[in-house]
């Protein structure tokens, strides 16, 4: 590892002199519809070795801020004005040329969304193997290099997994290789934007870990990029809050996190999951239902696919194993677990979307398994589900009074009419304008969508809504409107939630009971504030821990 | 992937049956009769007409001449055109000038559609790539006749680059004019799907974190828009070069080229029931053998794609 690390350590504090100094820097880009100003007159200093995040919800500018640093702004966006200086030299307005000198081993990059950021079609060890040769690390034995770096990032068997493409890696182990490429050339500045927003939080954990202990080994300076307040305190020494292309504050994490100043950081605060410890107001609590009125039973639930192998055989796996729980009416269940643990697998059987191989499930004293055809078609009335993607939800080629119309139809309820006035009341439950309807998805903002997404699972007066992940491909404050939103309707509906969810933040502010699954099997279940204060798995312990910043208020 | 290629290999049998089938019954069915006309509408003396039928099985009803052809065809014997060729020795004569202006006109569009696609891509909106554009607009537009007649008086007549008929024999020279034509509408579609393909992979993720790493900006294009471009545009081209084989009869018939397309159009004139099944059922066993090569080249770009 030595003889790679070719830059020095940290710079002496005596040495006052910022790392990355970006002045008044304004980003426009050239819209359809003139030019729009992502970034206005923002300011933001990087001292060498030091780690900055900025936070932010998206369209704040926070990684237009980012790539403007490292010259990669889409072909319509320009630095319109201000400076960027690099240890001292100004980018701004440097050339494709300079760019490319500054790339890789002055300034590393490692993205957000692992799945999209390495090429499909070139192998692991190649894709390192041109970042260090681009940069002129190459030499001899550039393949033990690139082991060495891979292994560096926390990756097992590096030489071997050099020899695999992407897909044969797991979101994980993909960002490893990304952070392997982004520091493989020793960079005095890495740009970290969102590392880990895609991936489960125990890995999540991990990664930032170690990520951070390698730029601490390195003196790396980092730039991070977060909409996670919780996370940006817990892993950075200085935070700048952006909004609407705004630096609106920055200052040390903590005494930012306890004495916000401008009232969108009190709100990104307040609204924060990983920071709060508090269940929403106005549910029901367990105690005021009767204890055993439970609409949804699940007993010794059991589900095994069937994987095709090398040629003709086949694998079993077992994605639910001998799992039981029960759902009181008018309460919200939670169930936890990493990618992989089965939950969404629960979700699809209990919408009966999926066969279970064995086990029962009973809803309302109903066996499902049983119900004829006639009977399912009624069944689904009652259990309505709600889905993470809130873009690929909804058909793009529906318009908002279609979407949300559309169950009633199918279901046969009301005239023309009365479906419109529904579909305007519904509307109204969900705090969107009765103009929306005429609109399209392609309209409507994330949270927006999944406002529609919910007033479709409304519209056939369910008693049971699924949530799978309902909430996790929204910005925080977006999210804890919807949290908010579905918490009040639960109040005035007596609506009962099953929520599907790895993020252990958002269970705390919503769930009533918690199931917590790993790999298939049930680990722990209880009451959300049983699982919370002691938690009888190390398991869950563990899940507990890697929610950000969660010891940072207590 | 041995047991893929294998599978695919069994699949073409009953494509083949069926093609030979469906073609044979066309040709048994079309109005007009072959031996009427093949004395050019004068009297026949009714003994040879009588053996002529028999020569070529007319006088049997339509499944057993398709029968008789099927068992002919297991010994490689594919019959005897009416004017007393082996048809096997027609195509063996014809087959290969096809072949060779179809790899023509494939290398032409491959080459150029893929370079001015590339560039009219990486500088989408500008001056090149609208220009280019409308040219293939153009190209699409405008039936193949008419590029034909228009390049054989342009440059084989008018400018005199190169001869405006193929002579005998129709040497690789010769061809280069009319594989230009032949490939030039399919060439309008590969520049179109590069164009389209590189656009989109310029902005993707994996696009600009190579741009992150420190590459340059031509390795970038080689190594990472490029070859991820090239996916779609090769099952185009496989599916191309069937079209290319079939779609040769009207520039061959503009440049007076001998070739499967001339065989064929005066087979089909002539009623030869055995020329036509012949030429057709090569035609289709082409087609699918490019076809399972695309898909064996298509894992080898993509490495995602893989075959049990």
């Amino acid at each position: 590892m030595e003889t790679l690390t070719n830059t020095a350590p940290a710079a002496p504090a005596t040495e006052e002199r910022p790392l990355l100094d970006m002045r008044d820097v304004e980003i426009t880009f050239q819209g359809s519809n003139g030019p729009v100003k992502a970034v206005r007159g923002a300011n933001l200093t990087v001292m060498p070795g030091e780690t900055v995040a900025i936070v932010g919800e998206s369209g704040s500018g926070k990684s237009t801020m980012a790539l403007a640093a490292m010259g990669l702004l889409a072909k319509n966006g320009k630095v319109t004005s201000g400076q960027i200086l690099f240890d001292g030299r100004d980018l701004a307005q440097a050339t494709e040329k300079e760019y490319q000198a500054v790339r890789g081993d002055q300034i590393g990059m490692v993205p957000q969304d692992p799945m999209s950021n390495l090429n499909p079609v070139w192998k692991i060890g190649f894709q390192v193997k041109e970042t260090l040769r681009a940069n002129g690390l190459g030499g001899k034995d550039i393949d033990g290099k690139v082991a060495e770096v891979l292994t560096e990032a926390g990756l097992p068997d590096a030489e071997r997994r050099a020899k695999q493409y992407p897909h044969e890696f797991s979101g994980g182990m993909r960002q490893r290789a990304l952070i392997s490429i982004g520091l493989a050339c020793r960079p005095r500045l890495l740009i970290a934007d969102e590392p880990t927003s895609a991936l489960d939080v125990t890995v999540q954990r991990q990664i930032l870990d170690h990520l951070d202990g390698m730029t601490a080994e390195l003196g790396t300076a980092v730039l991070f990029i977060t909409h996670d307040l919780g996370l940006a305190a817990e892993r950075a020494e200085k935070v700048v809050v952006m909004y609407k292309g705004q630096v609106v504050e920055s200052g040390p994490a903590l005494e930012l996190l306890r004495n916000p100043q401008h009232p969108y950081t009190q709100r990104l605060i307040a609204s924060a999951p990983s920071l709060s410890s508090r269940r929403l107001a106005g549910g029901t609590t367990g105690e005021t239902v009767a204890a055993d009125d439970n609409v949804i039973e699940v007993e010794h639930l059991t589900k095994v696919f069937k994987i095709r192998d090398k040629g003709f055989r086949k694998t079993e796996f077992t994605a639910v194993d001998d799992l039981s729980f029960a759902v009181k009416r008018g309460t919200t269940t939670a169930i936890v677990g990493e990618s992989g643990s089965g939950k969404s697998t629960v979700a699809k059987m209990v919408l009966n979307l999926l066969e279970p191989t064995s086990g029962t499930i009973r809803f309302d004293g109903e066996d499902m398994g049983r119900l004829s055809e006639k009977e399912l078609f009624r069944f689904r009335r009652r259990v309505q589900p709600i889905f993470q993607d809130p873009y690929g939800s909804l058909d793009p080629m529906y318009s908002i009074f279609r979407t949300i119309e559309q169950p009633l139809k199918v279901h046969g309820i009301g005239d023309a009419k009365s479906r419109q006035n529904r579909v305007r009341e519904l509307l109204e439950q969900v705090s969107m304008p009765a103009s929306t309807m005429h609109r399209f998805p392609n309209e409507l903002s994330g949270g927006q969508r999944q406002r529609i997404a919910i007033a479709r699972a409304l519209a056939l007066e369910p008693e049971v809504i699924i949530c799978d992940e309902a909430v996790s491909a929204l910005d925080v404050l977006v999210q804890a409107q919807v949290l908010n939103l579905l918490n009040e309707l639960q109040e005035n509906l007596g609506l009962t939630y099953l929520f599907i969810t790895h993020d252990l933040a958002v269970v705390r502010q919503i769930a009533d009971n918690v199931v917590v699954m790993q790999n298939g099997q049930l680990i722990e279940s209880g009451t959300t504030d049983q699982i919370f204060a002691a938690p009888e798995s190390a398991y869950t312990a563990n899940l507990l821990d890697s929610i950000p910043g969660g010891q940072l208020l207590v | 992937m041995l047991m893929y290629m294998l599978r695919r290999l069994l699949q073409m049998l009953p494509v083949f049956f069926g093609a030979t089938l469906l073609v044979y019954f066309l040709v048994f069915a079309t109005p007009g009769d072959p031996i009427a006309a093949l004395s050019g509408g004068k009297p026949m003396s009714p003994n040879v007409e009588a053996a002529l039928r028999a020569q070529y099985n007319l006088d049997q009803p339509f499944w057993i001449q398709y029968g008789l052809y099927l068992k002919n065809l297991l010994t490689l014997d594919l019959g005897v055109s009416f004017s007393g060729q082996p048809v096997a020795d027609e195509l063996a004569r014809a087959f290969p000038v096809t072949a060779r202006l179809a790899v023509l006109a494939l290398v032409f569009e491959t080459v150029f559609g893929v370079l001015f696609g590339l560039i009219a891509g990486l500088r989408r909106g500008r001056f090149f790539d609208s220009s280019v554009l409308v040219l293939s607009l153009v190209v699409i537009a405008v039936p193949t006749f008419v590029l034909g007649f228009i390049f054989q008086y342009v440059f084989g007549v008018e400018l005199g680059w190169a001869r405006p008929t193929v002579g005998s024999g129709a040497p690789w020279g010769d061809l280069i004019m009319p594989g230009v034509v032949l490939g030039l509408v399919s060439f309008a579609y590969v520049l179109r799907l590069t164009r389209t393909s590189v656009a989109e992979n310029m902005n993707a993720d994996f696009v600009r974190t190579a741009t992150a790493k420190g590459l340059s900006r031509s390795r970038v294009v080689r190594v990472h828009i490029l070859r991820n471009s090239l996916i779609p545009v090769v099952t185009f081209l496989g599916a191309d070069l069937g079209m290319l084989m079939g779609g040769a009869i009207v520039t061959e018939g503009v440049f007076n080229i001998p070739g499967v397309g001339s065989l064929l159009f005066d087979a089909i004139l002539k009623g030869e029931t055995p020329t036509v099944v012949a030429v057709v059922s090569v035609l289709v066993l082409v087609f699918v053998l490019a076809n399972l090569l695309v898909d064996l080249l298509y894992a080898l770009l993509d490495p995602r794609i893989r075959y049990a």
